[in-house]
């Protein structure tokens, strides 16, 4: 643990604005400035990530880290600052974790086989609204990986459901429906994630709002999914 | 000859089939030479950058049976910059029945790009553009639906028939997704060989052709040479030439710039868009500026006070007859949906006049309560829920009580590699696709066109086009004592060495925070030929300042961001100097582009058809004081003649 002493910030800078204005002071004193993954800046493509006070993306709901602006803070507040921490995410450089596991999860079927040239005319199948919605806000994950961070079990549920729920809502989605929440399912296990005993606190740092509700859909898919299977 | 630039031959031969535009590229598909399948995992794609066009175009040349090689500098594909994307996809459905098809979306993307675009590119882009649909519904793009549930589609940037499809505020992020999910089936194939957190630093070409890349490890800082049968571009614009854009913080142009460099030549480099709808900045502290999506456009109102001693007074304190709804009274027919370029303009000369509002007079109001009271809150919220939830968490203001403000900023480049209908760069074997080249949007890219073009390119366009380039391959394998490979690699050592070594009392972020107000003063919206000729100064004693004083602290072989973050800027330096070099050239206003000489008596653009139709495709001069060398490809409109876009 380090501490820094940061200042002159203004309540309108975004958290990791605070970060670059105190690393533009270390490499000017000579010190080590720190790392962080950070890209888009607007809570959109998933890459900052720290663990703020104790809470995955800070004290904000629905906000990451590059969203959260130093007006949520007091002057003179002592924050703390912390990579993901979970045995699948390691550390490569202060607040710089590896999440290579997620992309593993995807390759094992968090995707519809289409290849390029096959689909059919866009208006051939219509999608009940309903479904079209709820498969939306399932997708809106980013794979930041929050709720990894978050979960004591280190668990991935919350991504694998959220993906499960929508690719399996489309009717584009059914034919792979079986197989693939069972590889995802183990992909998720090979990777090294926990496993999960419905704490619920993937759901309330997720910075898209993924319902926990997804977990019991998935739990209730991989069933149908293995019966199916004999 | 002039101070700045020489002039070269013209670009004789652009490769597009002559003949009826409808069918230029079935026909170019059919005397596409084929890759005997059998051959083809025989065959390896460099693919850098895994967004819209490089994700579709690896997972395409996968399916194919080609071998990929995939790299991207975010920790996974799935964080390119093309997830940023709000609006809208484009796509000539005709799913309205409102009179819409390809040839109005071609004639609209001609016309928006202010007849500065290859009319044979563009018809093929509007042509493709159904098959899109069509793909990212079968691979379970969630777009939005209507109550029978069919797609949706709204009217969007500047036209006048609902063509644009969307999945809320977050069309860009699930297309990318779709594109991402469909790499990683292949990579888990074994199909795509994909290297996250690997920045290509230098082009290697052997014997004339394109033959592989230099890349860095971030994580260990490893520099390694990749060699393969051909190298596609896919690498994103160079808005962060300017520091503050809506672009990612990581995106540069040191991939196509290195090309370049190389051989490769860039077109029309100062075609830039500013989007009008961003939230202004707060303050010095600002790192990156955010977009509002502009579908907001379709039902706020923008205004600004008539009077500038308005401008301090809170919004809800200024009568409605002490408004002034510049747009609506300036466009009547178009209002607040004028394209990007006229409301950027717009919103910049009002601020100009003294009346702007927020911090700094640099922002104007977009107003909902209009739309609020005709539609109910319910309705905007379901509609702009996410964008107004957006803006009030970097503001700390509530949009639904007081009116947003907005102001312009850099948001796409339409400028890039010139390459030719087979998007294929100068450099044989170089291919290049999405943003990072410069074909399809003219002068001035059209609302929800980004989208349908990276995914064009990547999807249908290069798959057909590269397959015709490698069907006289495997080429002869390169010895990794090349010394071509052996010099590419040695540059990028050196060039590290010299970052490192410099150890001097300045950072990286200080030298691009002033190139870019460098940039934004004089070669933004409105650029005259003296303040260009002051820019060109501007940035030649700055980098000169920057190779002394840089300080880049660490060293090479470990996770460094400000070691990566002094290759980008350092290139950022040429290819600013290039842009004012192109704009100085270009006097005449077009697309984006506001040239002060150049205005009718109403001061309004002024296009000069007469001297300026052509692609300006620059070469890339040697030594210190070589001038960049001017290379034009001249443009023919057969279909869509030339006017003076009207919005009136």
């Amino acid at each position: 643990m380090v501490t820094y002493d940061v200042k002159d910030i203004s309540p309108d800078a975004s958290f990791l604005e605070m970060l670059d204005v105190l690393n533009e002071k270390l490499i000017l004193d000579g010190d080590d400035p720190i790392a962080f993954d950070h890209d888009c800046r607007e809570g959109i493509c998933g890459m900052c990530s720290m663990v703020i006070d104790g809470v995955a993306h800070g004290p904000e709901k629905a906000t990451t880290t590059c969203q959260l602006h130093m007006r949520h803070f007091s002057d003179g507040d002592v924050i703390d600052v912390e990579p993901w921490r979970a045995a699948a995410f390691p550390v490569i450089k202060d607040l710089v974790v590896d999440r290579t596991a997620f992309d593993k999860i995807i390759q094992a079927g968090g995707y519809i086989t289409a290849p390029t040239g096959a689909a059919p005319e866009a208006h051939a199948t219509p999608v009940p609204k309903k479904d079209a919605d709820l498969a939306f806000e399932a997708a809106t994950c980013i794979g930041c990986g929050a709720c990894v961070a978050a979960c004591p079990n280190g668990s991935s549920m919350l991504f694998t459901a959220a993906k499960v729920a929508h690719l399996g809502l489309m009717p584009q989605g059914q034919p792979e429906r079986d197989t693939r929440v069972i590889d995802m399912l183990q992909a998720q296990d090979d990777a090294g994630f926990g496993g999960c005993t419905n704490m619920g606190e993937c759901a309330q740092v997720c910075p898209k709002g993924i319902p926990l509700h997804l977990i019991g859909r998935l739990n209730s898919d991989y069933r149908k999914a293995l019966r199916n299977k004999g | 000859m002039t101070e700045f630039w020489t002039e070269g031959d013209p670009i004789a031969d652009t490769a597009a089939p002559d003949g009826p535009i409808e069918t230029r590229w079935e026909r170019r598909k059919f005397s596409a030479k084929l890759v005997n399948p059998a051959n083809r995992r025989k065959l390896t794609v460099i693919v850098v950058g895994t967004g819209l066009a490089g994700g579709s175009a690896a997972a395409t040349l996968a399916e194919a049976g080609y071998h990929v090689k995939s790299y991207c500098y975010q920790d996974s594909p799935r964080r390119a910059h093309s997830i940023a994307a709000q609006g809208g996809i484009n796509a000539a459905k005709n799913y309205r029945n409102d009179g819409d098809s390809i040839y109005r979306l071609f004639y609209d993307t001609v016309k928006g790009g202010d007849f500065r675009a290859r009319e044979s590119n563009v018809y093929r882009l509007a042509s493709v553009s159904v098959n899109i649909i069509d793909q990212c519904v079968a691979q379970g793009v969630p777009f939005a639906r209507e109550y029978g549930g069919l797609l949706d589609n709204r009217s969007f940037g500047g036209t006048q028939v609902s063509r644009t499809f969307y999945a809320r505020g977050q069309t860009g992020q699930q297309l990318l997704l779709g594109a991402y999910q469909a790499m990683e089936r292949q990579i888990g194939l074994g199909n795509i060989e994909m290297n996250a957190r690997h920045e290509m630093l230098e082009l290697i070409i052997v014997d004339g052709k394109a033959r592989g890349i230099v890349v860095r490890d971030m994580i260990t800082g490893e520099i390694t040479t990749e060699m393969a049968d051909a190298v596609v571009l896919a690498s994103g614009g160079y808005g962060n030439v300017f520091f503050l854009s809506t672009n990612a913080k990581g995106c540069n142009v040191t991939a196509s710039w290195r090309a370049h460099r190389k051989g490769a030549l860039f077109a029309n480099p100062c075609y830039t868009q500013i989007h009008p709808t961003c939230i202004p900045e707060s303050g010095t502290h600002q790192s990156k500026l955010t977009l509002m999506s502009e579908s907001l456009r379709n039902d706020g109102r923008v205004w600004v006070p008539k009077r500038a001693e308005d401008c301090k007074k809170p919004a809800g304190e200024i009568a409605e007859e002490d408004r002034d709804y510049y747009l609506e009274r300036i466009y009547p027919s178009f209002g607040n949906l004028v394209p990007r370029d006229i409301a950027s303009r717009a919103a910049k000369n009002v601020c100009d006049e003294g009346r702007g509002v927020g911090p700094g007079g640099l922002g104007v109001y977009l107003d909902f309560a209009d739309a609020i009271k005709r539609l109910g809150r319910k309705a905007v919220e379901a509609k702009y829920g996410n964008l107004f939830e957006m803006y009030q968490r970097i503001t700390g203001e509530d949009p639904y009580e007081t009116p947003m403000r907005i102001y312009p900023a850099v948001h796409y480049t339409m400028g890039g590699l010139w390459v030719d209908y087979d998007l294929q760069s100068t450099i044989p074997g170089l291919f290049v696709v999405g943003e990072a080249n410069f074909s399809d949007h003219g002068a001035n890219r059209l609302g929800a066109s980004a989208l349908m073009q990276g995914l064009g390119d990547g999807y249908f366009v290069l798959p057909t086009t590269l397959g015709n380039y490698l069907a006289a391959g495997p080429f002869e394998k390169v010895a990794p004592d090349h010394e071509a490979v052996v010099e590419a690699r040695k540059a990028v050592e050196d060039r590290i060495a010299k970052f490192l070594s410099i150890n001097g009392d300045r950072t990286v972020d200080s030298f691009h925070r002033e190139l870019g107000h460098i940039m934004w003063e004089y070669c933004g919206m409105e650029r005259t030929e003296e303040g260009l000729t002051k820019a060109i100064g501007l940035i030649r004693s700055l980098r000169e300042e920057f190779w002394t004083r840089v300080k880049v602290p660490g060293h090479g072989e470990q996770l460094n961001q400000n070691l990566e973050k002094a290759g980008r800027v350092a290139d950022f330096f040429e290819l600013a100097e290039l842009m004012c070099i192109d704009a100085l050239h270009r006097r005449e206003s077009c697309g984006g582009h506001f040239r002060a000489e150049s205005q009718t008596p109403d001061g309004e653009a002024l296009r000069h058809d007469d001297q300026f139709s052509y692609v300006a495709a620059w070469e890339y001069a040697t030594g210190e004081a070589a001038k960049p060398i001017l290379h034009k490809e001249q443009l023919e409109f057969e279909y869509v003649h030339p006017s003076t876009r009207s919005y009136k």
